[in-house]
């Protein structure tokens, strides 16, 4: 190949402080972050996709105790978090606005609020996990081998908090658990036993989904509060914003994950109107 | 027409073009350690896989030695059944997911991907040290499952029994290969962006080598299917520790449903290992037949292709599992026609070869080679493929002969025909092609004395997996346990010569074998750290050989 | 190619940002009361429609989807393709399970 017919120069040119040694102009090298960034977005949506897969296969088997068990997850928290995830999208998004203005100070500003509002959003999760696990709708076993979930329990649980609400009183008492029949009991019949088993796959999926959610949010409160010290410190502009503009598309992408998990984990027995 | 004898070399033929300014490359130019643990360079980074992953695929060739000593008898005698499952375990884990998913994407893809598009270096080369670094702990992790007791489960992690009664570290190694997972998807990430962003001016997609073509295909499959088995595994490992039944069926789970998440990704997987070997194999035909690609357009896109429709057909590992008839047969289907790109490709080659001028060096041996075995085990996959011989061909050694003739007969022999023909570019040294060619032979012969009978094997009804086994298939199994042995031989022969040859061996010009890409024609053996002296501007077509060039060789 | 031929973008203007905000908070709520109806067979398609509306909101606008390369949108659209391969083929063996041959 006579490819050395021609050649370009490249040295000599005066290099920019935020271009590094191997792209040629500052273009390349924030085309290139940006590719990198959504390239590993997608492989985000394929590792969220296999639990949207294990969701949709049992949602399709097991249709019914899915819509039931669903139902015992509480909207007004979950449409709450939805409203709060959309917020820190609005002021992520601002953040990187400011990035490309050239504002410094309100870079790391939104950033920084960006973060609180991830916080208060764990912080409404945390709510609802802790009132799960009261009403002992945590999947699992602990190290002595004692069962968290008890979907009976559950039940009888929502029924008294129902009982409650009609008698107009927040409060309600949880019941006691001698008086709960166990999940395996035979007199349950095999429906009623494969009843609990199909809930807590629904629950198990829940928290499976809204685990590796949070992670994700635990990681991106690191990486935003590492680039809001640099925003604060100058180190971006109009011409070198790419990590403002990277983390912004790697929130944005957990905000879109939180906009599919809402309706498909919380809304699906809505309308059974209970 | 050239004589082909152990001693006939092409690599005196050729001028050297790219004149050596001094002697300071990527190799010399800094002898410190720490320069080559934090090494930022693409080609050191390469050399540190090729150590590692060379590591790898002695253990997993050793535990391939136990299984075969084992299989000589009929009966049980040398590992219990229990160590016979973590044998066949850890030996499927290391040669799938440490040796053969890496090795030519992070050994040569690293190494020549900047070189043949004419840039300085990966779009993220810091990413790029993370990405080695996460296969080393991942590698560290899968060892600590092995000494700590081993996984017993098969590699393919069936459930419920690796899920609920499997005694053995299941966790751990799932540990272990969720990390080097995400080596492999970080390195697809770079390329991908790298072949997208990087190029050189005038290198329009259709003047890229197909060796970068075939590794930009692996990229988009390492990207999109590996993060199905990393979920997956999590998924595993979740109800392994809550003992909730995601997959089992006493608890309302399906098994089934693991198998569909994880043969997404590991039937792709299989054409992560591929596609580079076909690259290769383009590569070397084309320069050892002094000619142009036939059909370069056409073996573009089927690399695509073959990308795209492996992601379409992974249940046709589930035929015998009781998936829908109607599922069984539109997958039947799918897998027919992803034989088609492999097809077209070896045709391609045929072509390419025919009115060449052909020397049989090593590279080329090993390009023979492969081409001969890859076409016998793609063939064998269309007997797995339809779906009333796979009732009695599945989970036989049929499966077994079939997928080692595409892995080792045609994944490892272009590995090997890469390394072969690229080692001059990457050490500046030349290798003995006396002890190249001989060992080249005697892989093959090897290689078909050990796996043809295993097709006989399947068809026989032996089943996979067992340690033990009627004795009227001894005979075959002796055969098969010999051929194993020369095999041993031919895969360590190249351990001694190549480093001998890294040491002491004749000095390589900067194109030995009168390759046409800019790797050969713009760089030095080996190249300097930054690559190019100056930014090569690409006017012509990769293989551009004239019908003159051909006249060259024969004077 | 060495160089690319859009440069960094200019920031688009504040008001889109907010009106984007506004009709995110507008489908949020449209999204429960869809939850609370029932639609039979097409409560879930309706809900994932919603939700792919909002997505496609964030994608276009937040994430500057508007003026991001072709490549970028090959990136987005590639995600979903095989997304939607990985779910419907899948599925396609359960549902397809109980048919009569």
């Amino acid at each position: 190949m006579s490819a050395t017919n021609e050649t370009v120069q490249d040295h000599g040119q005066h290099h920019h402080k935020d271009l590094a040694h191997h792209f040629d102009t500052l273009e390349q090298q924030h085309d290139a972050n940006t590719l990198g960034m959504w390239a590993f977005l997608l492989t985000e949506v394929l590792f969220f996709g296999g639990l949207f897969a294990a969701y949709t296969i049992y949602r399709y088997k097991y249709s019914a105790m899915f819509e039931e068990a669903s139902n015992h997850l509480d909207i007004t928290l979950g449409a709450t978090n939805t409203v709060i995830l959309i917020l820190s999208s609005l002021t992520m998004a601002l953040a990187v606005r400011c990035s490309q203005t050239g504002n410094s100070l309100w870079t790391g500003r939104w950033l920084l609020i960006t973060i609180a509002f991830g916080l208060m959003f764990l912080g409404v999760k945390y709510v609802e996990w802790k009132h799960d696990y009261h009403i002992h709708l945590m999947p699992g076993k602990d190290w002595s081998g004692k069962d968290y979930w008890h979907w009976q329990y559950a039940k009888k649980a929502k029924d008294m908090e129902t009982e409650a609400h009609k008698k107009g009183s927040a409060e309600h008492a949880l019941p006691d658990r001698k008086d709960v029949l166990a999940d395996n009991d035979p007199s349950l019949g095999v429906r009623g036993i494969q009843e609990s088993q199909q809930a807590r796959l629904f629950f198990l999926l829940y928290f499976c989904m809204t685990s590796l959610h949070a992670l994700h949010m635990l990681v991106g409160f690191v990486l935003i509060g590492i680039i809001a010290y640099f925003a604060y410190q100058g180190a971006y502009s109009p011409e070198y914003y790419s990590p403002v503009e990277n983390i912004g598309l790697y929130w944005h992408f957990v905000d879109i994950v939180w906009i599919f998990l809402f309706p498909l984990l919380y809304l699906l027995g809505a309308h059974m109107g209970h | 027409m050239a004589t082909v004898s152990l001693q006939s070399k092409t690599f005196d033929k050729f001028p050297d073009v790219v004149g050596r300014q001094d002697d300071t490359n990527y190799l010399n130019h800094d002898h410190s350690i720490t320069s080559w643990l934090f090494t930022l360079d693409h080609k050191r980074i390469g050399l540190l896989y090729l150590v590692t992953i060379t590591l790898m695929f002695l253990l997993g060739g050793a535990l391939a030695g136990a299984i075969r000593l084992e299989l000589l008898t009929p009966k049980g005698d040398f590992l219990t059944a229990d160590t016979y499952n973590k044998a066949f375990t850890a030996h499927g884990i290391i040669m799938l997911f440490f040796f053969l998913i890496p090795s030519i994407p992070a050994v040569l893809g690293n190494f020549l991907v900047p070189l043949m598009i004419g840039a300085k270096d990966v779009a993220f080369p810091r990413l790029n040290l993370l990405s080695f670094y996460l296969y080393f702990a991942g590698s560290v992790i899968a060892l600590t499952a092995l000494l700590l007791g081993g996984v017993d489960t098969g590699w393919t992690f069936y459930t419920p029994f690796s899920s609920t009664y499997s005694n053995s570290y299941v966790i751990v190694m799932a540990v272990g290969l969720f990390v080097v997972g995400f080596s492999s998807i970080l390195t697809g990430l770079n390329f991908i962006i790298t072949v997208h962003r990087m190029r050189c001016p005038g290198l329009t997609w259709f003047r890229l080598p197909l060796f970068i073509w075939s590794i930009y295909a692996t990229s988009v499959v390492q990207l999109l299917g590996t993060p199905v088995i990393a979920v997956t595994l999590g998924l595993l490992g979740v109800e392994r520790t809550l003992g909730v039944g995601i997959f089992d069926p006493r608890l309302g789970g399906d098994p089934i449903l693991f198998q569909h998440l994880f043969w997404f990704y590991s039937h792709p997987a299989v054409y992560i290992m591929i596609l580079p070997s076909l690259g290769v194999t383009s590569e070397v035909i084309a320069t050892f037949s002094r000619k142009n690609v036939f059909g370069y357009h056409i073996i573009a896109f089927s690399s695509i292709a073959i990308a795209v429709f492996g992601f379409i057909v992974w249940a046709h590992h589930m035929f015998t599992t009781g998936i829908s008839p109607y599922a069984a047969m539109v997958f039947s289907l799918l897998t027919f026609s992803v034989a088609i790109p492999s097809g077209i490709k070896v045709f391609s080659w045929l072509a390419t070869m025919y009115g060449g001028s052909i020397s049989f060096d090593t590279p080329m041996i090993y390009a023979f080679g492969f081409l001969g075995l890859f076409t016998i085990g793609g063939l064998t996959g269309l007997f797995l493929s339809t779906l009333g011989t796979d009732i009695h061909l599945h989970d036989t050694y049929f499966i077994v002969a079939h997928f080692h003739y595409i892995m080792v007969g045609g994944a490892i022999m272009g590995y090997m025909a890469g390394i072969h023909y690229w080692w001059p570019k990457i050490t500046g040294k030349m290798y003995s092609e006396f002890w190249g060619k001989l060992s080249a032979g005697i892989t093959f012969i090897g290689f078909n004395f050990t796996f043809f009978p295993q097709f006989i094997l399947g068809y026989l009804g032996m089943p996979r997996r067992y340690y033990e086994y009627p004795d009227e298939f001894q005979v075959l199994n002796v055969f098969s346990t010999a051929g194993a042995s020369i095999l041993a031989i031919g895969y360590s022969m190249p351990l001694f010569y190549m480093t001998y040859s890294f040491f002491f061996g004749e000095k390589a010009n900067s194109n030995p074998y009168g390759g046409s890409t800019l790797e050969w024609t713009n760089t030095t053996s080996p190249p300097s750290p930054h690559n190019f002296e100056q930014t090569p501007v690409v006017t012509e077509e990769p293989y551009h050989y004239h019908g003159k060039e051909a006249a060259v060789v024969s004077h | 190619m060495a160089t690319t031929e859009h440069s960094t973008h200019q920031p688009a203007p504040l008001s889109l940002y907010l009106a984007t905000f506004g009709m995110l908070m507008f489908l949020t709520i449209v999204t429960i009361l869809a939850g609370f109806h029932n639609f039979g067979m097409w409560s879930t398609p309706i809900a994932l429609g919603i939700a792919a509306v909002k997505a496609a909101l964030v994608i276009v606008i937040f994430m500057h989807g508007y003026s991001s390369s072709s490549l970028t949108w090959v990136i987005i659209l590639a995600s979903m393709f095989f997304l939607t391969i990985m779910l419907g083929l899948m599925l396609s063996d359960y549902v397809s399970r109980g048919w009569a041959m």
